[in-house]
């Protein structure tokens, strides 16, 4: 198995940065807008996101919740290994607010699926946008595109991406890996 | 771990303690669900689950058929007094009669103790026993032991006291199987006759006073008087028995303690807890109804995922 960079520390960190800057300049002071972090890994970029916001661009009304989309997938009793669910924390309501997903890797599209339908218990948003640090080009099997990217990268199908959060594993970075 | 090591809920005595943790965990998460503005998860939406009672059931039939439908599987239901069994039909004939429409998991109540692990040896279901005679009764055991979760916080170290009818309560077999596989200490409190004369094998204490019985524990857990599955009088008279083994208001503030009250429903008012008992803040009954939906649900989701497509 071997793994290459494709971002480092610095290059993470720029790039939160302007993922954080991007969604200032859409939704100004976030008064209608929350953001959610899809479980289990998108919760750590959306914390990251949200730390971002409020300490180096002093935004107030940030709202974070964490949306886990289990129950809501279209491979349930399909695959090798059953589902386990992680925890659904969204504290406000979601009626006539802009949602902003937030995932680490956009592959398949089929997590943002079951995320839209997910979101619908929670009440009838606005609009829904969706942020990703990756976005693995040519392999959607759904018509789903990014509103914000932190980078696009061409992989094939047996490499994997995989991103490391320095709070969890001890360096921030993301890495190619060979299955 | 994240699968159950069993393929049908027949009864506690067949789980090990990681798959209670396994689906207390996922009723977690059924809780957080069912109290979302839409209750709905469309996890189950290719499943058909049949809902057979040979015996009647209010709460357990509604708990498991709105668990079935939060998870959207279709739902199909039956009860003997409307069926063919009146006319003579074999439970193995009736049931896969039910199969033979495409019906992947049944949930089946019967008078008769072991139907459900008759039925799992006979038939390709998933079978979720919903009660089988005098015998286990395994989803309320695991909502009881939930509910005692979520208001003490653990299960485990805690001391439970089951009082009334032990002898024909499926309900206390279960519960003593759930609470000592996670831990805790058990002790039954009834008269006499109503206590099986070997139940201490069960590692369980005995206890006929029932004061004592209340000093000692955190959790009092109180059952029904099952008259209608008595057939010689085994106490003089219900007024007795009440003032025996019944639990009311001074009772319960003359202890040196504040213990938890549950009770399995449906409650007799007035015989084995008065109704300012059942309505007080130490009562947890409603508790136990609405996890009891979580805990189906999560009982359900993980049988289901062992359905091989």
């Amino acid at each position: 198995m071997s793994q290459k960079v494709l971002l480092n520390a610095k290059e993470v960190n720029i790039i939160l940065h302007r993922l954080a800057c991007q969604l200032i300049e859409k939704h100004n002071d976030f008064s209608n807008t929350v953001l959610i972090g899809l479980q289990p890994r998108g919760v750590f970029l959306a914390d990251r996101i949200a730390k971002i916001l409020k300490d180096d661009y002093k935004v107030q009304n940030v709202q974070l919740g964490y949306l886990d989309i289990t129950f809501f997938r279209d491979d349930f009793r399909r695959g090798e290994k059953p589902l386990s669910a992680n925890s659904t924390k969204i504290d406000f309501l979601v009626e006539d607010k802009n949602i902003v997903f937030i995932d680490d890797v956009l592959y398949t599209g089929r997590s943002i699926r079951a995320a839209l339908t997910a979101i619908q218990s929670f009440g009838r948003p606005n609009e829904i946008e969706l942020l990703t640090l990756i976005d693995r080009r040519f392999s959607r099997h759904l018509p789903i595109q990014p509103d914000y990217r932190g980078r696009q990268v061409d992989v094939i199908n047996n490499e994997k991406v995989k991103v490391h959060w320095k709070e969890y594993e001890n360096e921030d970075a993301v890495y190619l890996i060979e299955k | 771990m994240s699968e159950l090591s069993v393929d049908h809920l027949l009864g506690i005595k067949y789980l090990n303690p990681q798959d209670i943790q396994l689906i207390f965990e996922t009723a977690d998460h059924f809780k957080e669900v069912i109290n979302r503005p839409i209750k709905k998860v469309p996890s189950l939406r290719d499943i058909t689950i049949a809902n057979l009672f040979f015996e009647n059931s209010t709460r357990t039939k509604l708990s498991f058929e709105l668990a079935e439908k939060r998870l959207s599987a279709d739902v199909i239901n039956f009860s003997s007094a409307q069926s063919s069994v009146k006319k003579g039909e074999t439970l193995i004939d009736t049931v896969n009669n039910i199969l033979s429409m495409k019906v992947d998991m049944v949930v089946m109540r019967h008078p008769n103790p072991g139907a459900g692990i008759f039925l799992s040896k006979h038939v390709k279901a998933s079978i979720v026993n919903a009660g089988d005679g005098a015998h286990e009764h395994p989803t309320q055991a695991l909502l009881d032991s939930y509910s005692i979760r979520e208001r003490l916080g653990d299960v485990h170290g805690k001391k439970v006291v089951i009082v009334g009818d032990i002898l024909h309560s499926r309900v206390a077999l279960s519960n003593i199987f759930a609470l000592k596989l996670q831990g805790a200490e058990v002790m039954v409190c009834g008269p006499k006759t109503l206590i099986p004369k070997y139940i201490g094998e069960l590692g369980v204490k005995v206890e006929t006073n029932l004061r004592a019985a209340l000093n000692w524990c955190d959790v009092a857990n109180m059952l029904r008087v099952q008259n209608e599955r008595m057939d010689i009088n085994y106490f003089p008279s219900t007024r007795e028995y009440t003032q025996q083994f019944g639990v009311d208001k001074a009772l319960l503030d003359s202890l040196n303690k504040e213990i938890v009250i549950m009770h399995p429903g449906p409650i007799n008012r007035g015989v084995e807890i008065t109704s300012d008992v059942a309505d007080s803040k130490q009562a947890i009954i409603l508790d136990q109804v609405q996890n009891g939906v979580a805990i189906r649900m999560a009982v359900i989701y993980l049988l289901a995922s062992k359905i091989k497509q």
